[in-house]
């Protein structure tokens, strides 16, 4: 067993900034993450860092802007906090010597990005992220900050009591991939999840093979609400063979969308008259995907992103990488050609519910970066707006988990804050659990344990039967269940939602679920043991599509990254409100929070968002 | 069921009776498969395999690595072989990936990102580092599919299964040289250091290090002298000591670092890591530029 003040799960930007703020507390932070750090989906966020640093800039316009790109989903507080932070921590990074791109005068750059009144988009190359990854992994090795690399998650340690805001985090049980081991995380502060994405629910996604969702999955089964899961942002320009990412740096930098008919169809269709190929995500992905579903795409597949005309100089002073992600993975020289490009996954607004100082509704635990949900980004997220929440979320659930004093939370977590039930969902199969109780679920029936150490003992326990008796019985594999989620999510849930396609889908995910009974591992070995991994992996991708399925279903109208056929305008009379999926020990309760428009200074009017 | 969702419990009977789980929500109870349905579904999994290798217009052959020092069968390495349906634009991680969830889910690599930038996939192809996932199975013929492609874990480190090998000392060399910017005066709040476009453009290739350790695999000094700080460590070095916002009294001790005695005058210049490094950085180039700098600096106490 091994004791420290904070545990914080995950190696990616949030998860290193947490640990990093937890430990400028004076907190023993220890980090457990299933890859290195520097090997964290973090690494590969191309665009930037939205920050008003600048004159004739405002953290209030930066805030209105994300208001407004969420669709009027996020709560005020959080995206007030989001703003008026960003500028001190990306100066934090710039002092932690983060290369920045940078102006003659010797000042960081800063460029145009969807959905912004201002080019407020700071960035390092067209790979911010990995700049931002490596810089903060130094300060954590300056520190000597205890890391358990290539150590996974599988389940958090948390007391058993009817009501999830009763219960208590007190660590969490690790698999040490290297030797096999099932080893006790006993945190006397607090658990901090910043476990990332989950794009591996679906099949054409940007993310990493690690982003399963991991820390969604436990937090929800552990009890805490999943919020607005139906919300997940379709990037407009991934390649079509991979789901490689080709950032909107391109665009922000002049970079022109052409159908194939060789028509500029986000002016010339009347997509967005006047922000053309620089609205936002949402917009691009459903107007790129209208265009081949109305045969003037190519190969009926995709439409092309040109920069040919910014000229070589610009390309390789600003979108270097562009070129070499171009060549690499789609055969194909930027400078010479038009890239061809397509929807995919890339970003879940969704996730595990959480105050603006990152706790959640259970005592000890807490959640920042893509896994949560404060929420900044509302039903979209702008381009841009990733990294900063990362840095900014991160350090503030650190500090709180360490015991800093960063203020009190405005916004209500927990069954507590629920305003209204939802009384007809239309699932044709159940969802939930099969087995009652679910012996993968932490706080049903499983830790009653009298102290913290004997509640992380017992989880412990419950761990290693569960993969004893995954190595051991016959079974299926688990891999053709993930592929045949991550089709069913694809075909669906996609970027075009309709009721009837959700019903298959929640089938599908069901049929996943029971198929998933009978897995088993079939590599032996207690070595390195990525059968075993991805087994696990795959429990909770099937969580994370139920949700994100169950959301899609229940909200019907159209709101940001969520289309839906039959209701084909936003309703904020009936939903200008949050999603929240409770696992609720096995039978999943669906039921809405009210979203928080009241600011520090001024209540955000819900306007028609055009671009 | 709880109080939020209900199920469907008339409309769309056709589907009810064709889905499992619309037939546990009609009133039947999810049961266990036996071991004969498991042994049915593993049968048609691998007749599916069969279909799609037979199938296929163009196949490749992999020829694995394989050990584990825990499996009787795996304790002597060994060499499997997977065929593989070829489609275009195929990496060998995509090829890799396929033979493990059709043919072999024990076959154990390390992969992520799979657009090269996390640095987990370095592996040996046919007998070159590379990453697995920027390396197109096509590019390894002359033309065409090549017949068989050959992986291995990278050399000069200790395997610790089939194609994962044990990074530790090329972590311990990474922070040996105290790889974090170190500031004498950092300016308050909202200030920023200031750094020219050049001194960003001179640090840009080094600050690109993906840490995939296929450098300091194909040195050969690095292989015979496990002191030896490696290309990777010493380019890591390079970044901050040729980083102008970092102070002179700092970039002297950083040259202290990398002169040590396994510092950079071990390098004999032999180019196999520029070669193989993934992200194209001048390696060797940076160790010369750093001998230089260390020498002109001892010269200036004399």
């Amino acid at each position: 067993m091994h004791e420290h003040d904070v545990i914080v799960v995950g190696g990616g930007g949030a998860g290193l900034r947490a640990a990093i703020a937890a430990h400028e507390e004076d907190a023993d932070v220890a980090i457990v993450t299933k890859l290195h750090p520097v090997r964290s989906h973090t690494g590969a966020a191309e665009g930037g860092i939205n920050a008003a640093l600048r004159e004739g800039d405002d953290p209030k316009d930066h805030a209105y802007d994300t208001m407004k790109g969420s669709d009027y989903l996020g709560d005020a507080p959080a995206i007030e906090t989001l703003c008026e932070m960003s500028p001190e921590e990306t100066i934090q990074l710039e002092h932690w010597g983060m290369p920045f791109s940078r102006e003659d005068d010797g000042r960081v750059s800063q460029r145009p990005f969807g959905g912004l009144s201002f080019p407020r988009t700071t960035y390092a190359g067209a790979e911010t992220g990995h700049h931002l990854l490596h810089t903060m992994y130094e300060q954590v090795v300056k520190r000597g900050i205890t890391v358990y690399d290539e150590f996974y998650v599988t389940e958090l340690a948390t007391t058993d009591h009817p009501d999830p805001e009763e219960r208590e985090c007190h660590g969490c049980i690790a698999y040490d991939i290297k030797s096999g081991d099932l080893v006790g995380f006993e945190a006397s502060g607090g658990v901090i999840l910043a476990t990332g994405g989950d794009g591996q629910a679906f099949d054409h996604t940007t993310n990493a093979v690690a982003n399963t969702g991991d820390g969604l999955a436990m937090a929800y089964r552990a009890g805490v609400p999943v919020e607005d899961p139906e919300f997940v942002q379709f990037h407009p320009t991934t390649l079509p063979s991979t789901g490689v990412l080709i950032s909107e740096g391109v665009r922000g930098e002049g970079g022109i969308l052409y159908n194939g008919e060789g028509e500029r169809f986000m002016f010339e269709h009347g997509y967005a008259n006047n922000d053309g190929e620089l609205a936002s995500r949402d917009v691009v992905s459903r107007a790129e995907l209208t265009e081949v579903n109305e045969g003037r795409g190519i190969d009926d597949e995709y439409v092309y992103l040109d920069m040919r005309h910014l000229g070589e100089e610009r390309v390789v002073d600003r979108l270097e990488n562009i070129l070499h992600l171009a060549e690499d993975f789609e055969g194909v020289d930027g400078l010479e050609e038009a890239m061809p490009v397509k929807p995919g996954q890339h970003y879940h607004m969704g996730g595990i519910e959480t105050d603006e100082n990152g706790h959640t509704c259970i005592d000890g635990l807490y959640a920042a970066g893509e896994c949560a949900c404060v929420s900044v980004h509302g039903s979209n997220r702008l381009g841009g707006n990733a990294l900063p929440e990362l840095i900014v979320f991160g350090s503030r659930a650190g500090s709180h988990a360490a015991g800093g004093d960063i203020g009190k939370a405005r916004i209500p977590t927990g069954p507590s804050a629920r305003t209204e039930d939802e009384t007809g969902l239309d699932t044709p199969v159940s969802p939930g659990a099969i087995d009652q109780p679910d012996p993968d679920a932490v706080a049903d029936g499983g830790a009653v344990a009298a102290n913290p150490t004997a509640t992380v003992k017992q989880t412990l326990e419950g761990e290693r039967r569960r993969v004893d008796e995954m190595m051991e019985r016959d079974g299926i594999n688990h891999a053709e269940i993930r592929s045949d989620l991550q089709d069913a999510m694809t075909q669906s849930v996609n970027v075009f939602r309709e009721k009837e396609g959700i019903q298959d889908a929640l089938e599908a995910i069901r049929d996943c679920r029971e198929r998933y009974q009978n897995v088993a591992v079939d590599d032996p070995s207690r070595t390195f043991n990525t059968d075993l991994l991805h087994t696990i992996e795959t429990r909770n991708l099937i969580d994370v599509a139920e949700t994100i399925a169950l959301g899609a279903l229940a909200r019907e109208e159209f709101r940001g990254a969520h289309w839906r056929a039959e209701h084909q305008a936003r309703d904020d009379e009936d939903w200008l409100k949050h999603t929240m999926v409770a696992w609720n020990d096995g039978e999943p309760d669906l039921y809405y929070t009210d979203v928080l428009l009241d600011g520090e200074e001024k209540t955000y009017e819900p306007k028609i968002r055009s671009y | 069921m709880s109080t939020g969702i209900t199920e469907t419990d008339d409309d769309s009977t056709e589907t009810q009776t064709q889905a499992v789980g619309a037939a546990r929500a009609a009133g039947d109870v999810y049961s266990e498969m036996t071991s004969e349905e498991i042994e049915a579904a593993n049968e048609q999994s691998r007749r599916r395999t069969r279909e799609l290798v037979e199938e296929a217009d163009h196949t490749v052959e992999l020829k694995v690595f394989r050990f584990d020092p825990e499996v009787p069968e795996k304790e002597e390495p060994r060499f499997d072989t997977f065929r593989v349906p070829f489609s275009k634009g195929m990496t060998v991680l995509d090829a890799l990936m396929w033979a493990r969830d059709q043919y072999d889910s024990s076959l154990t690599f390390r992969h992520s990102c799979r657009q090269a930038v996390c640095g987990s996939d370095a592996l040996f192809v046919n007998g070159k580092q590379r990453l697995g996932c920027k390396t197109q199975v096509a590019d390894l013929a002359d033309s065409g599919v090549p017949e068989t492609v050959r992986i291995e874990p990278l050399p000069h480190a200790e395997v610790v299964k089939d194609l994962v090998v044990d990074m530790e000392h090329f972590y311990d060399q990474m922070e040996s040289v105290e790889p974090y910017f170190q500031d004498e005066d950092t300016p308050d709040g909202l200030e920023e250091q200031y750094q020219s476009r050049e001194n960003r453009e001179k640090v840009k290739m080094s600050t690109r290090c993906i840490w995939c350790g296929a450098c300091m695999s194909s040195c050969n000094i690095a292989a015979g002298n496990n002191d030896y700080l490696g290309p990777a460590a010493i380019n890591k070095a390079y970044r901050f000591a040729m980083d102008e916002r970092e102070g002179d009294e700092l970039t002297e001790h950083r040259l202290n670092i990398i002169e040590q005695e396994h510092g950079v005058w071990r390098c004999q210049t032999q180019f196999s890591c520029t070669e193989v490094c993934p992200k194209d950085i001048p390696l060797t180039e940076h160790i010369q530029e750093l001998k230089r700098e260390a020498v002109k600096s001892n010269l200036k106490f004399w």
